[in-house]
């Protein structure tokens, strides 16, 4: 009995987290003629065509495109000085530490808001307005505090006597960080990697203002910004929901462990 | 903790130890410069330039760029949409967040049990908090729709839930919930897991009930996470602006309109650069009293 009760508890908050989304995947099959209708639920005549007219019609290849290089390149970015800064913090003694992870922390609480404005007319005048790079930039900064917060955390778990080791051993500093620190931390690195690329993959409020064109538009601005001739397009906007969301679907079912990981070394530790 | 005096490492070794080694150089510089660089490039000095734009009137349009020290903030206390927009920040902060840690509490302590397929039903917890904050939002907005959504078809109800002013900030606060109380389940879920598990065998072998177990074991000892969880979350709520701004833009009638929503406005819909940069600037020290204030509460908790 309490086993069963215990089921249903389950089949509640599974439906809970996954309902939103099926409503949209559902939305996403039916023509343009069922989605004013409701009952029936279920599409009587599935179609693909809102999948088509989102690639089509849309520039939908584009904008998948930009957000795959923009979030791949930020990862990379974060991951390479990130991965430095935290070998320093947890591993070099370097003076004033508390001050710099204080430093680095308070980064993190900034109000994206805050730094728009500025950020915005620093790029108009770079001319960087409307690229990749603007964002990706921009991105790694904001990615950084966590990306060295968890990997310190993650590099200090290593003990330290293996270092020392290493470099009595004759390594450089540098040569004991990627030859012996950093091939012990792959779970961290993959686990910063992933926080990183889904942060950089759903950010909205700077891609919204930095870019005009669909030359660096992402996802997020691309689905914000879905283009209607007399009414909302839900069929079109529902299936590019699924399409861009599926593959951070993946990545949490693939990786749930490490995503956990990684969110609570970032948590703990602040 | 790894620094301290291992007896196993032979004595030549321990200046190294201790003091660490000007033998083997300082090359602390070559490995946190990037990092300090571009923080302090693509923040801080951001941070003063807009502290400094906020004391400017400035329209970039029309090539105005003057100093008026404070009046900016002068103007920002007698304009009510900017307390309407402090009054909704404030209403959607309090009430999301009590909602998704009373929720994430919950879940988390009826999941907290070994059970076949808690690997996929952690990743499926995960979803909602993975999808980009801007799908959420078009996803709600749909199913929000007042004639063909499907929550006043379940609910066999009619309700505007985006067009009334009443309901559409809730609308937006039962969002939040959607998508983040996952995220809190999941962290203190991680808390629950570091309470030694004989404390609650001891405590059933004496014949306590599970509210006293809850309230007398559970709570204080979850406490540091809870309040973690805390700090993320209000910081969170209080700077919330893609869900809210793609949901209802901040309509109707600005009831939904928060600050980041009216700073982005004036800042990049009417243009008013000086303006638009003194409401970031309050969210900004909003934002830091709220974290000062959990910081010392932490440290006392720690203590």
């Amino acid at each position: 009995m309490r086993r069963l009760g215990f089921y249903i508890i389950l089949v509640i908050v599974g439906l809970y987290c996954l309902g939103p989304f099926l409503w949209q995947f559902i939305t996403s099959l039916k023509p343009a003629a069922e989605l004013t209708t409701l009952p029936p639920l279920l599409p009587q005549s599935p179609t693909n065509e809102n999948y088509v007219s989102i690639f089509k019609d849309h520039p939908f290849f584009r904008i998948i495109a930009n957000s795959i290089v923009v979030a791949t390149s930020t990862t990379v970015l974060s991951l390479v000085i990130g991965s430095l800064a935290a070998f320093a913090l947890a591993k070099l003694e370097v003076k004033r530490k508390g001050l710099i992870l204080a430093f680095i922390l308070s980064v993190s609480m900034f109000p994206p808001i805050v730094t728009v404005s500025p950020l915005y007319i620093i790029i108009r005048a770079l001319g960087m307005r409307d690229t990749l790079l603007a964002l990706i930039i921009t991105y790694t900064t904001f990615s950084l505090p966590l990306t060295i917060w968890v990997l310190t955390s993650f590099f200090r778990d290593i003990p330290h006597e293996i270092y020392l080791a290493s470099r009595v051993d004759g390594c450089t500093a540098f040569q004991s960080f990627y030859k012996i620190i950093l091939p012990l931390s792959t779970p961290g690195l993959f686990a910063t990697a992933i926080l990183v690329f889904i942060f950089s993959w759903n950010e909205f409020l700077f891609a919204l203002t930095f870019t005009s064109t669909v030359a660096s538009r992402t996802i997020p601005v691309g689905i914000a910004l879905f283009p209607g001739v007399h009414e909302v397009p839900w069929g079109e906007i529902a299936a590019a929901s699924v399409v861009v969301t599926i593959p951070i679907i993946i990545l949490a079912f693939a990786f749930q462990r490490r995503i956990i990981e990684g969110l609570t070394a970032g948590a703990i530790k602040g | 903790m790894s620094r301290k005096r291992n007896p196993k490492i032979p004595p030549f070794l321990s200046p190294i130890q201790s003091g660490m080694p000007q033998v083997l150089g300082k090359p602390h510089f070559f490995f946190l410069a990037p990092a300090l660089l571009i923080l302090a490039g693509v923040t801080l000095y951001p941070l003063f330039y807009v502290l400094w734009l906020s004391l400017h009137r400035r329209l970039i349009i029309f090539n105005i760029s003057k100093f008026v020290g404070l009046e900016n903030y002068g103007f920002l206390l007698r304009d009510e949409r900017f307390w309407n927009a402090l009054y909704n920040t404030v209403y959607f902060t309090g009430a999301s967040v009590f909602l998704e840690l009373t929720l994430g509490l919950g879940a988390a302590v009826l999941l907290n049990r070994a059970f076949k397929g808690k690997g996929i039903m952690r990743s499926i917890i995960l979803i909602p908090w993975v999808i980009p904050t801007v799908v959420s939002a078009r996803m709600w907005e749909w199913m929000y729709n007042p004639d063909y959504g499907i929550l006043n078809y379940l609910f066999e109800a009619n309700i505007n839930w985006l067009g009334s002013p009443f309901w559409a900030l809730n609308a937006a606060v039962f969002m939040d919930v959607w998508k983040t109380t996952p995220f809190v389940a999941l962290l203190l879920m991680a808390g629950l897991q570091t309470i030694p598990v004989d404390l609650y065998q001891a405590a059933r072998v004496d014949g306590a009930s599970n509210w006293y177990i809850f309230k007398r074991i559970t709570l204080p000892l979850l406490k540091p996470m809870i309040l973690i969880v805390l700090i993320f979350r209000t910081l969170d709520a209080f700077r919330v602006f893609d869900a809210i701004y793609v949901l209802t833009g901040g309509g109707p009638a600005n009831t939904t309109e928060t600050l980041s929503i009216y700073a982005y406005k004036t800042l990049f819909q009417t243009l008013q650069f000086g303006y638009g940069s003194a409401i970031a600037v309050t969210v900004f020290f909003s934002v830091a009293i709220i974290t000062i204030f959990y910081v010392k509460l932490l440290r006392r908790e720690r203590e």
